[in-house]
């Protein structure tokens, strides 16, 4: 973990309330796919958690959804510094041992997706994404999937763009030997009973501190009790308990 | 060169900041952060005698300038601290550390001290009899003169370490039970712990908090916790460990100054995981701003 200032470089909104964000700063903290920033805001006390959309040597991009008084505030910076910690959570373990990955994201859980899937297609594997959303008006990502060479499948629950449903109505004909999944935890439940390989749940849950100090997103797994901040937010389908 | 070294009961502390309980687990999180020697103590996370998963989730919510918890003392229990937390935090901690023992009976909270008493590393055994968010016990010793002076009583019959007792605000009278406290052996007071509060989501219609309630900490009690530390100095004669909102160099002499003679940081390693070694950092400088030289000299200079 890393505290360090950051530059806005450009926040632009990509679909209904959801924006991306390119900050330019230190990121040699960030090590895994699926790890998290936190970002101090002004006048709020506690600081904003949230995922990696995809980052290099300089720079990290977020996607977020405006959901409250602190993404509210993020939406409306163009430019400025903020004061933010880096490398926070495990994030999603690239395996070696598969050739096919399967990746379900749902709304703002598809972001976390993104940078994992290039580094799973730099290792060779094929993948294939399907990204969930309430409706058309939201969807985002799917070019940007599809240009990494991911065969990227969109469902909506309303069925005004791509497979009308949730994700996993549009899981049986696709072959895969592992998972990654991001979403709200209906869906992740879901998918836990829909699929039959192993594969990694990123999960979300109201944090104090986001570095593990506070105990204040702690669940409880098969192997022990995990902080989602910490610990997480990736755990293996093997230790979920619902 | 000024000096900021302080006592509590025979252990000398080279600074009066400790992180408190709750904000720093049992430290070598934050010992990956920064070396963790530069702090005067830090009181570990509250201990148990059985392993607590502690409440439902979420436990937590935010407020202006500060925040609510509801953790419910999620800890590994007594046993497990002493095996595995202890050993790790001596790799990367030299000093005294302060053991803050929860219970939910006497009985409870004389087996979990007296293991800890066994414990070379343990400087000040501090017995939260105020923790907002268990029930059936916790704050119902701290709420009443007479259970606090009973728990205080039971306690130091088995161990020979300073025993601070942790107060709850969430009281009436904070003094009559310090004074309890003091009169049945107690080495030392520790108070503030969170005071009690709520938030209730609009979109939902439901509390935030999935316990409903929780402890409410943070910069916004500073001047509750100040009021509280000021009027138990008046009241009791031994030394008072002072919280409750404090998050800079400042914060920390205007709670010597109403009495504290060591000062415990929360809510701020919350948000800012360096705010302590900033604070040891930036405190010289504060001194000599207000003429200070030596931090001893300022305790209870309010009064």
């Amino acid at each position: 973990m890393k505290q360090s200032v950051f530059k806005i470089l450009s926040n632009e909104k990509i679909a209904d309330s959801v924006y991306r964000m390119v900050l330019k700063g230190d990121t040699s903290h960030i090590t895994a796919s699926g790890q998290f920033i936190n970002i101090k805001l002004d006048g709020l006390f506690l600081r904003r958690p949230i995922s990696v959309y995809d980052y290099d040597e300089s720079t990290v991009t977020i996607i977020y959804k405006v959901v409250g008084v602190g993404t509210e505030q993020l939406s409306g910076m163009s430019e400025g510094e903020l004061d933010i910690l880096t490398g926070l959570g495990n994030g999603y373990t690239v395996s070696n041992d598969t050739k096919s990955a399967l990746l379900l994201g749902g709304g703002v859980g598809v972001p976390p997706l993104y940078n994992l899937a290039k580094k799973l297609v730099a290792v060779g594997k094929t993948v294939t994404a399907v990204l969930g959303f309430n409706s058309k008006c939201d969807v985002f990502g799917e070019d940007e999937f599809s240009d990494l060479g991911v065969k990227t499948i969109i469902t909506t629950a309303d069925g005004s763009y791509g497979i009308k449903g949730f994700v996993t109505d549009a899981i049986s004909e696709i072959e895969y030997d592992e998972f990654y999944t991001c979403g709200p935890e209906p869906m992740l439940k879901a998918v836990y009973d829909a699929t039959s390989t192993s594969g990694q749940f990123s999960f979300e849950e109201r944090m104090g501190c986001g570095f593990g100090a506070c105990m204040g997103c702690s669940c409880k797994t098969k192997y022990g009790n995990k902080r989602i901040c910490k610990d997480g937010p990736v755990l293996v389908k093997e230790e979920i308990i619902w | 060169m000024v000096d900021l070294s302080v006592n509590l009961s025979g252990l000398e502390l080279d600074n009066p900041i400790i992180p408190a309980s709750g904000t720093f687990g049992y430290g070598h999180d934050f010992a990956e952060l920064y070396d963790i020697n530069i702090l005067g103590s830090f009181s570990f996370k509250g201990t148990t005698k059985d392993e607590r998963f502690g409440n439902p989730t979420p436990r937590i919510a935010e407020c202006e300038a500060g925040m609510i918890n509801s953790v419910g003392l999620q800890n590994p229990g007594v046993d497990a601290v002493i095996a595995d937390e202890l050993p790790k935090l001596k790799k990367v901690f030299d000093k005294k550390v302060i053991a803050n023992v929860g219970g939910f009976s006497i009985d409870e909270y004389v087996h979990t001290c007296a293991l800890l008493d066994k414990e070379d590393q343990v400087g000040i055994i501090e017995v939260n009899i105020s923790c907002p968010n268990v029930h059936g016990g916790g704050m119902s010793f701290g709420t009443n003169p007479s259970d606090a002076a009973s728990v205080t009583e039971a306690v130091k019959k088995v161990t020979t370490k300073p025993v601070y007792i942790k107060l709850s605000p969430n009281v009436t009278d904070i003094t009559e039970i310090a004074k309890a406290c003091e009169a049945s052996g107690a080495d030392g007071i520790s108070l503030i712990n969170t005071l009690l509060g709520m938030r209730i989501n609009l979109k939902t219609k439901n509390p935030v908090i999935a316990n409903k309630m929780g402890g409410f900490s943070g910069k916004a009690i500073f001047p509750v916790a100040l009021r509280m530390v000021y009027q138990v100095y008046e009241a009791v004669s031994v030394p008072i460990i002072g919280m409750g909102g404090v998050s800079s160099a400042d914060d920390v002499i205007e709670m010597m100054l109403a009495g504290a003679s060591a000062v415990q940081i929360g809510a701020a390693n919350l948000v800012d995981p360096y705010v302590c070694r900033d604070i040891i950092l930036a405190l010289p400088d504060t001194m000599k701003k207000y003429g200070i030289d030596n931090l001893k000299n300022i305790i209870g200079g309010a009064h």
